[in-house]
């Protein structure tokens, strides 16, 4: 197998504690390792930045809402100098789609900025198989999916009735039938109140019929996800998504976190992440005197150990919403007018797609690009804060080097600022103005490497470059001693001069080299259990009565998953 | 002694019933007997036992008549076509597996060619509608478990989806819907009596291609607004009683099929049926549902969809960008303006189908169809290549109209040497860069110039 050594970049890296100084990274066989031989293929990256792989926490990249935000919306193809429609290498496929790109284009997109793994957050059990045939055709990241399990019918039974055991075999069988990777929990109990056009809007409204509530909800997922020892924490998405005065909604569901500890054998410390957290961190009362909470959030996130978040910044394009939260896209649909797509899932959850444009020109949508930067600048723990947009929600993640920009450097976000229409207003409802905070690349490998893998439970393979780690390493044009500013730094972030996938060259000077250069595999979780007869028979109860598919048919079969990693936990 | 097989999923139509029971022979060669399937669903498994199947391509002679080639003659002979024309179309897909959609449409952009699947005939003006105006919809077990508001309008299941009303809409007893059918009113809406209609609750007769008009009307009525006496042949009184109904439901369900797609208005009534529904969540639980009708017209969308970004009607023969034009990029139109030099009709009868002007111009261009059965695209092709039946000789993932989907099962062999889709499509795939190595071509439009200088 081949050898390669990326000789004197500047590394950064918390894993192996680089902070910049000059070393040489060495692969071989698809890990890194101490050393390589003389006869090793030489990348010379002196001058420029060298970073493990980085990893996306939070993305809606594969299955049914994806799919349905690209079949009805053609013009997300239409937009002029984004390629939208174009075959950009001679080896690759054509990439679709700007705000919901096409499997190619994704998979393309993610290699030139340098990621190794993306995890899809939000799976239906029922589309499972959906998804995971869009995770086959999306080439060279490593991926994952986490089935929803915030407004599923068993789970409420179980953790009204204070059945831990059976919520836990419960949860095991699921991610072994939709081979998924851990609990994500979207608008706990609001989404099945979407069954009947309602909503729960506090952690203390009862979910109709059900009688639980939200607070029950994630405070039984977190117990669960702790029995079962998985990998990831309970992934949330809490009640009241972007409405004014919100922040104590979330406040109220980061609290839930307090009483627990996480156990498990991944490295991960954690017990709850909570995504998207800017579409969680509004203050006021209507949208007239909406303003920013971040700095409220923040200071409990700070100090409380326990839970992770990611920013979902707002990048100010016109893109596409998608969330398992339906009853926000539908009042999302009313607010701006635009096509509201709905899917109501049976027994399982709902979900909702509504194209938007954040307007640079709307106060609202200015206000909610500073939100999400302040919470990643009023962060004190970067390895408990990520990056994200949320993609597509709050910006599609192409926009990701933007971002990542924006925080790097203070002239370039306060021109964004003061360029804006209500400047001074945002400035008036923000706190941005007043930071001077400026990320440092070494935190921005943290906040886009460390961290998400840490909080994924993958921290021994992916986000950083140790020996032993998967070699996924990308270099960029960037010297740390003549940093690049503003738009330069931006697309240098956006074009890695080398990517490299488990060891295989991928990405050269921004160009994808071959339509499919690696074997991608798909992570999914084996938690055993102790044999459980009441769920198998609450199971198939079900799924006679209640379900419209037959139980025999909801597993995932193998040849959907053609490259599976099957990360086995023993029995509780 | 037989086996029974259990779970089996029916591959007729959309409602894609996944509970057959299929007797088996022992040497896993015949079907002896089906259960839980409607009349065509059972014929589905039946029929395969049939004398006269084909087993090898067939490729037509100059007198007419076909003879038996080889499956490599058959693929080089696609190849071949698929390279020497500028804009060969792609039809059909619905009636096999996506496994075999995503190859072929990988195979598409190789050659250049237009993907296009039964929607363009079919439901082709609903995701218009929906590209227009977006779709509140839910899948078929919610219905199952909560509606007590059906409306079926322009379908009739009865004939077309025969299980569907006792597995989903009408009859089943679901978790808040305990009463099954006593426990909901069914709306029908057509220009005709059907058989649904026999069954409804309410029968709601409007004149021909009117629909547009009585949605426009019920929206009027439901913001409390004045409408004229009568609407599309329905009294006011009726459509206030409609909406009385709708609005004292606590989950309306639509089901909408051709009559709708296919009248007067064609995407404009399906989107004031959006519309309507989306109004009516002012006040009340809605959602609508397309009656989608091959087995996997749906996921021949899905997977067009991730890979090039558009449910139908995608055009590659560009090679560097995908184009989606309804009314342009469409077969029909393709066919009609003589725009495509060259056939491929897969898994779908577009001769069958289609207006005859276009049947014609497919029947004058090369024309290769890959189709289990012998029928009216196959006897206007030059190559006729069998393949495996889906969800019975072979399985794969299939989409539901709700789009769910399923894994469909092989429940017997395929006749000795009859390839599936999927494999086809990766031989003429590999064929087809064999011819591109071989020319020295990197793309096929420079082997469209090396074929000219070869001629010159």
């Amino acid at each position: 197998m081949t050898e390669i050594i990326i000789k004197n970049g500047h590394v950064f890296d918390s894993v192996s504690g680089l902070k910049g100084e000059v070393a040489d990274v060495c692969i071989k066989d698809g890990k890194i390792v101490e050393s390589v031989g003389n006869g090793a293929t030489v990348i010379d990256a002196a001058g420029k930045t060298v970073m493990a792989g980085a990893v996306d926490v939070h993305t809606h990249v594969a299955g049914p809402k994806v799919n349905l935000g690209r079949w009805y919306r053609p013009e997300d193809k239409f937009r002029l100098g984004e390629r939208c429609s174009a075959k950009m290498g001679p080896n690759t496929h054509i990439e679709g789609g700007f705000s919901i790109p096409t499997v190619f284009k994704t998979g393309y997109e993610y290699a030139r900025m340098g990621f190794a793994f993306l995890m899809e957050a939000a799976m239906p059990p029922l589309y499972a198989r959906h998804v995971h045939e869009e995770i086959r055709d999306t080439p060279i990241q490593d991926e994952a999916a986490l089935p929803v399990f915030g407004n599923n019918w068993f789970m409420f039974e179980y953790l009204k009735n204070g059945e831990l055991d059976n919520a836990a075999a419960y949860v095991a069988w699921v991610l072994r039938q939709t081979k998924g990777y851990g609990i994500k929990c979207v608008n706990p109990g609001g989404s099945e109140a979407w069954g009947w056009g309602l909503n729960c809007m506090t952690v203390n409204d009862p979910v109709p019929y059900f009688e639980i509530t939200p607070k029950e909800i994630i405070d039984g997922l977190i117990a669960t996800n702790e029995h079962l020892k998985l990998p990831h924490s309970v992934h949330l998405h809490s009640n009241n998504l972007g409405n004014p005065g919100n922040y104590t909604t979330t406040l109220d569901s980061l609290k839930i976190a307090e009483g627990h500890k996480a156990n498990n054998a991944f490295g991960r410390d954690t017990v709850l992440h909570h995504t998207h957290l800017q579409f969680h961190s509004y203050g006021g009362t209507t949208w007239a005197d909406f303003e920013s909470k971040a700095k409220e959030v923040m200071d409990y996130v700070n100090k409380q150990e326990n839970i992770t978040i990611d920013t979902g910044n707002v990048t100010l394009d016109e893109t596409t919403t998608m969330t398992a939260d339906g009853p926000f896209e539908y009042h999302l649909s009313a607010l701006n007018h635009l096509k509201w797509a709905n899917v109501d899932v049976e027994l399982e959850t709902a979900a909702g797609v509504v194209p938007y444009i954040y307007g640079k020109n709307v106060k609202v949508c200015e206000m909610q690009w500073a939100i999400g930067l302040e919470i990643a600048l009023y962060a004190k723990d970067m390895m408990r804060t990520m990056i994200t947009t949320d993609h597509p929600n709050a910006g599609p993640f192409t926009r990701y080097p933007r971002v990542y920009a924006w925080l790097m450097d203070k002239e370039y976000r306060d021109a964004e600022l003061n360029g804006f229409k209500w400047s001074s207003k945002v400035i008036d409802a923000t706190t941005l103005a007043e930071i001077d905070r400026e990320i440092s690349l070494y935190e921005l490998s943290q906040m886009t490497r460390a961290a998400p893998a840490k909080v994924l439970g993958l921290g021994s393979t992916f986000g950083g470059l140790a020996p032993g780690m998967n070699a996924n390493v990308a270099v960029y044009d960037i010297n740390p001693d003549n940093m690049p500013k503003g738009i330069e730094l931006e697309n240098a972030l956006a074009k890695a001069a080398y990517f490299f996938k488990d060891g295989v060259k991928c990405v050269e000077n921004g160009v994808v080299l071959e339509a499919n250069p690696v074997v991608k595999e798909t992570y999914w979780v084996d938690a055993k259990v102790p044999e459980n007869k009441q769920v198998l028979h609450d199971v198939s109860e079900k799924f006679l009565k209640y379900y419209s598919i037959n139980l025999e048919n909801y597993d995932v079969a193998h040849h959907y998953v053609p490259h599976p990693h099957v990360i086995e936990i023993e029995e509780a | 002694m037989t086996k029974c097989i259990k779970n089996v999923i029916c591959t007729f139509c959309g409602t894609l019933c996944d509970d057959l029971e299929v007797d088996v022979s022992d040497d896993g060669k015949r079907i002896e007997q089906v259960r839980n399937a409607c009349a065509i669903g059972a014929e589905k498994y039946l029929h395969v036992g049939n004398p006269g199947r084909v087993v090898v391509p067939r490729m037509r002679q100059a007198d007419g008549t076909y003879k038996d080639v080889s499956y490599d003659e058959a693929i080089d002979f696609t190849a071949k076509t698929l390279l020497k024309a500028k804009k060969p179309l792609m039809y059909g897909w619905s009636s096999t597996n996506c496994e075999a959609i995503a190859e072929g449409n990988v195979l598409a952009e190789k050659i250049g060619g237009v993907v296009d699947n039964c929607a363009t005939v079919c439901h082709g003006s609903s995701l218009l509608a929906i590209q227009d105006t977006g779709v509140p919809s839910c899948t078929l077990g919610e219905v199952k478990n909560r509606a007590d508001r059906i409306i079926f309008w322009g379908c009739n299941p009865a004939h077309a989806h025969p299980r569907h009303m006792s597995r989903y809409s009408i009859f089943p007893r679901g978790f808040f819907s305990a009463k099954g059918q006593k426990g909901r009113k069914i709306i029908c809406v057509d220009c005709r009596e059907t058989d649904t209609a026999k069954v409804a609750d309410h029968f709601v007769r409007i004149k021909q291609s009117y629909d547009y008009e009585v949605f426009d009307a019920l929206r009027t009525l439901l913001r409390g607004e004045e409408i004229p006496d009568e609407v599309g042949g329905v009294p006011r009184e009726k459509l206030q009683e409609l909406i009385d109904i709708c609005k004292g439901g606590r989950f309306v369900t639509l089901f909408f099929g051709m009559g709708l797609t296919h009248t007067l208005g064609r995407n404009h009534n399906i989107d004031a049926g959006i519309n309507f529904i989306r109004d009516l969540n002012d006040y009340t639980k809605a959602t609508l549902i397309a009656m989608r009708g091959h087995y996997n017209v749906t996921g021949a969308g899905q997977v067009l969809g991730w890979q090039y970004g558009y449910p139908f009607a995608c055009d590659l023969s560009r090679l560097t960008t995908a184009r989606h034009n309804p009314g342009e990029t469409t077969s029909v139109d393709l066919l009609v303006r003589h725009e495509v030099d060259a056939c491929m009709v897969i898994a779908s009868d577009l001769a069958a189908h289609f207006p005859f002007e276009a049947t014609r111009r497919m029947a004058h261009i090369p024309t290769i169809t890959l189709d289990p059965h012998i029928c009216m695209s196959t006897e206007l092709s030059d190559l006729h290549i069998p393949v495996a039946i889906v969800g019975v000789e072979v399985g794969g993932c299939c989409y539901r109209m709700d789009n769910v989907p399923i894994d469909t099962r092989k429940v017997i062999d395929a006749p000795e040497g009859v390839l599936t889709d999927e494999e086809v499509f990766q031989r003429i795939n590999k064929r087809v860069d064999e011819l591109l190595a071989e020319a020295g071509c990197k793309d096929a439009a420079e082997y469209l110039e090396y074929l000219e200088k070869q001629e010159a």
